[in-house]
């Protein structure tokens, strides 16, 4: 019986890709195992295996196709004396992708062959924090790339530590032609060993150079963070002031997909809460640019929380190569009258969804992207909610001690008597992610979460 | 009864005096931090070095300008040894302004960027990846500096040291780990804590050398870390030296001393204290009198009466300093 292949997931977050090459023509008998093509995804080229045996009866994606969804046909392996055609018109649901063994990624956290679930993309907004002047559409990954890059050469004691962050080019392609560009010694592959290397690169801070520290996923940092607080955080002051920690610690943070309780975790609250330190979550790309190019000059040991499934997202980013975002400055991403959303991070894809729904129903939200949480804007804040009168925080982490918490009590604390409703946090759910679809989904926060908790507060 | 010194005829009278001064003022020094605890004048943790004087004597005699030293909460010896100033570490220790760290840190979080002094840690076997950092940016910034990285032998049991290691020796970082093994990690001896017979030895796993050192002979102390110095200043990565040592005093203040006799430290003190040593040395030798000698202790009990002098008079931070230092 015919066989479709189909466009296979090669990562947790992976939604389409680009079929970059053949590597079989029709004709061709193909064995189980054969590399039958290369896949380009937004973080690497892989090479995709069949699974079953046969003959290749026709290639259906031309090679340099962009865009190509998971899931769709690829081409049809055809049995001895079967037809083409048998396969090709079967347009019944498309069975699940071919389990596909990733190669190139090798850590749990970025193995996985599962579709995620897509995170609603907000109708354009017109960004309203971008300087004048002339802007490029870029990913948060190109972003965040550039924004190394441009720093890497400005300032030569700027290096970068991480695992898997040279030659295999990134664990999210991150830093992808860093180490070609400014070699081994500034692009340093490090052991698996993540407490080992954040003392090495906090001590390194201390003896003259700005080292940034790429951890895998925050989830990894927990290894580390010993050092992230007691070490890099508190010198400045411990020392009277004689010696500090000038570097960045960065890499995704929050829930991917499907990568369960391990590797989903938002630290957001937790960083928050720490003299010290700066902490950065990027929403767009001009964020991760503009807040990563602060974070490298910045004299204060930072963390700066990225998303994975932001990183493919596109934004417009101004090309003045003097722009940089500074820290504690909040921008508003879409005005209103009728309430104030407080978010960070992804939290602000889904306030911007929320806020187009809303918007539907004739609510009027105004959209705040905090982008640093420490320092918070506060007057940012503030200032919106007494207009308002009404406020949601979103995010993804914890509800306990969550930032909406420090907002929601900051506002009951400054803003009282402008409040016509109580201050609702919207939060992930209060448990650990689950691995299965729809209680992941059920655990996250929505964009419909966001919207119920609107219209509570508006009382409609 | 002292043990008989050997006759050292490399060793100038200069050198063993300056050995001398040295040891007695960190030994004069934690004595009278001592006594400022006992008063309430010191708080919280104060760990002494009393009875290890000779590890830092001796390795500080062989560094050079630029070199760098990292170290735990037991610092005060450290600190002296490389030169700051004995007024600052105790008005630091008492909490005022005059100490090194404002009175911000105390005991055991110490600095001096000057000196290239990177602490005092209070989290026992931080330091060991902090000190290879420091060694690293030495060599990404292409001098011939080395880091010393000091920590005990209950810090030789923690994960990061190894972690440390690994990368050090894949990197061939200019760091020497300076292991003081006292004998007890707290109130945990070394043989009940692990089946390790030494800590150096460890290090031969991840391919570096090293080796035990007498930690009461100032003299084969130094001229360890001399070669322990040249290996890393070769480039040929780190080193480890295990300085067989011995604390006099508890673990801290408060210390019930439960886990070993009064006859152990009594036999240790009288057999192989580092100070008696060097003073047999001088005195048998007939390189220095009784009178020279005594005309030291004096003058090194003037400086750590200054110094607890300024420590007492030097006020407390004012209030406002609780809100500097967090930012740079």
């Amino acid at each position: 019986m015919a066989t479709q292949v189909l466009m296979p997931a090669l990562s947790p977050t992976m939604e389409e890709g680009t079929l970059a090459k053949w590597l079989v023509k029709e004709g061709d008998v193909v064995k189980s195992g054969q590399i039958l093509a290369e896949i380009e995804t937004d973080k690497a080229t892989m090479e995709f295996e069949a699974v079953d045996e046969g003959t290749v009866g026709k290639l259906l994606v031309a090679e340099g196709t962009a865009g190509v969804k998971v899931n769709t046909p690829i081409a049809v392996l055809v049995e001895e004396g079967e037809s083409v055609s048998d396969a090709v018109p079967a347009a019944a649901p498309a069975p699940a992708a071919a389990p596909v063994e990733s190669r190139a990624e090798a850590r749990p956290s970025v193995v996985a062959v599962v579709a995620p679930a897509p995170v609603a993309a907000a109708s354009g907004w017109p960004h309203t924090d971008l300087p004048e002047g002339p802007t490029k559409t870029m990913t948060v990954r190109e972003a965040l790339r550039e924004a190394m890059a441009e720093e890497m050469r400005a300032d030569p004691t700027v290096f970068l530590m991480g695992e898997e962050v040279g030659e295999y080019q990134g664990a999210y392609k991150i830093s992808q032609g860093l180490l070609d560009e400014f070699g081994a010694k500034r692009v340093v592959d490090t052991p698996i060993t993540e407490m080992g290397f954040a003392g090495i690169a906090t001590g390194a801070s201390w003896g003259g150079l700005k080292p940034i520290v790429e951890f895998m996923t925050f989830n990894f940092a927990m290894q580390a963070i010993d050092h992230i607080l007691n070490s890099a955080a508190k010198t400045l002051y411990m020392s009277g002031g004689q010696m500090g920690s000038p570097m960045v610690f960065r890499g995704p943070n929050g829930a991917a997909a499907r990568v369960g309780a391990q590797h989903s975790q938002d630290y957001a609250a937790w960083y928050a809460a720490i003299p010290g330190l700066r902490v950065c979550m990027p929403y767009s790309a001009a964020d991760a640019k503009g807040l990563l190019k602060s974070a490298i000059r910045d004299p204060n040991p930072v963390i700066f929380l990225e998303n994975e499934i932001l990183y493919g997202r596109s934004f417009e980013v101004p090309t003045d190569p003097g722009f940089v975002v500074p820290f504690g400055k909040a921008s508003i991403l879409r005005e209103g009258k009728d309430v104030t959303l407080v978010s960070f991070g992804i939290g602000v894809a889904h306030s911007l969804v929320a806020a187009d729904e809303l918007a539907k129903e004739g609510i009027s939200a105004e959209v705040i992207n905090l982008r640093t949480l420490r320092p918070i804007d506060y007057d940012t804040v503030l200032a919106s909610v007494m207009k308002t009168n009404r406020c949601v925080t979103v995010e993804e982490g914890f509800p306990v001690g969550s930032i909406g918490d420090h907002i929601a009590s900051t506002i009951m604390q400054k803003a009282f008597d402008y409040l016509d409703a109580p201050v609702i946090t919207c939060t992930g759910k209060d448990v650990p992610m689950p691995y299965a679809a729809n209680l992941e989904k059920f655990a996250l926060i929505t964009p419909a979460e966001v919207v119920a908790a609107v219209k509570s507060v508006c009382y409609r | 009864m002292a043990k008989k010194p050997d006759a050292r005829p490399n060793v100038s009278k200069e050198d063993l005096l300056k050995f001398y001064r040295e040891m007695l003022l960190i030994r004069r020094f934690e004595e009278k931090a001592g006594q400022l605890y006992g008063m309430g004048l010191i708080g919280g943790f104060c760990h002494l070095y009393i009875g290890q004087e000779a590890v830092v004597v001796g390795l500080e005699a062989a560094t050079k300008e630029g070199d760098k030293r990292v170290t735990s909460y037991r610092d005060h010896g450290h600190m002296l040894a490389c030169g700051m100033d004995p007024k600052g570490v105790m008005a630091e220790l008492t909490g005022r302004i005059g100490g090194y760290s404002k009175g911000k840190g105390g005991s055991m979080h110490m600095f001096s960027k000057e000196k290239h002094f990177y602490g005092g840690h209070g989290i026992v076997g931080a330091q060991v990846p902090l000190g290879a950092g420091l060694a690293f940016a030495d060599k990404y910034l292409g001098n011939d500096n080395v880091t010393f990285t000091y920590f005990g032998d209950g810090a030789a049991n923690q994960g990061q040291v190894y972690e440390t290691y690994n990368m050090a020796e894949l990197w061939a970082l200019p760091v020497i780990f300076v292991i003081e093994n006292n004998g007890y990690a707290m109130g945990t001896s070394v043989k009940r804590s692990t089946k390790s017979t030494s800590l150096y030895g460890r290090g031969l796993a991840y391919g570096i050398p090293g080796e035990q050192v007498d930690g009461m002979d100032v003299l084969a102390v130094k001229a360890a870390g001399e070669k322990a110095l040249a290996h890393c200043r070769a480039g040929k990565g780190p080193y480890i030296l295990e300085m067989m040592t011995y604390r006099y005093r508890g673990h801290s203040m408060s210390d019930p001393a439960k886990y070993r006799t009064r006859e152990e430290v009594e036999k240790i003190r009288s057999e192989k204290d580092c100070i008696e040593n060097v003073r047999d040395l001088l005195t048998q030798s007939g390189l220095a009198s009784d009178e020279e000698l005594k005309a030291i202790d004096k003058e090194i009990k003037a400086t750590v009466n200054e110094a607890a002098e300024f420590s007492k008079e030097s006020p407390e931070p004012p209030l406002e300093e609780l809100w500097t230092d967090i930012y740079a």
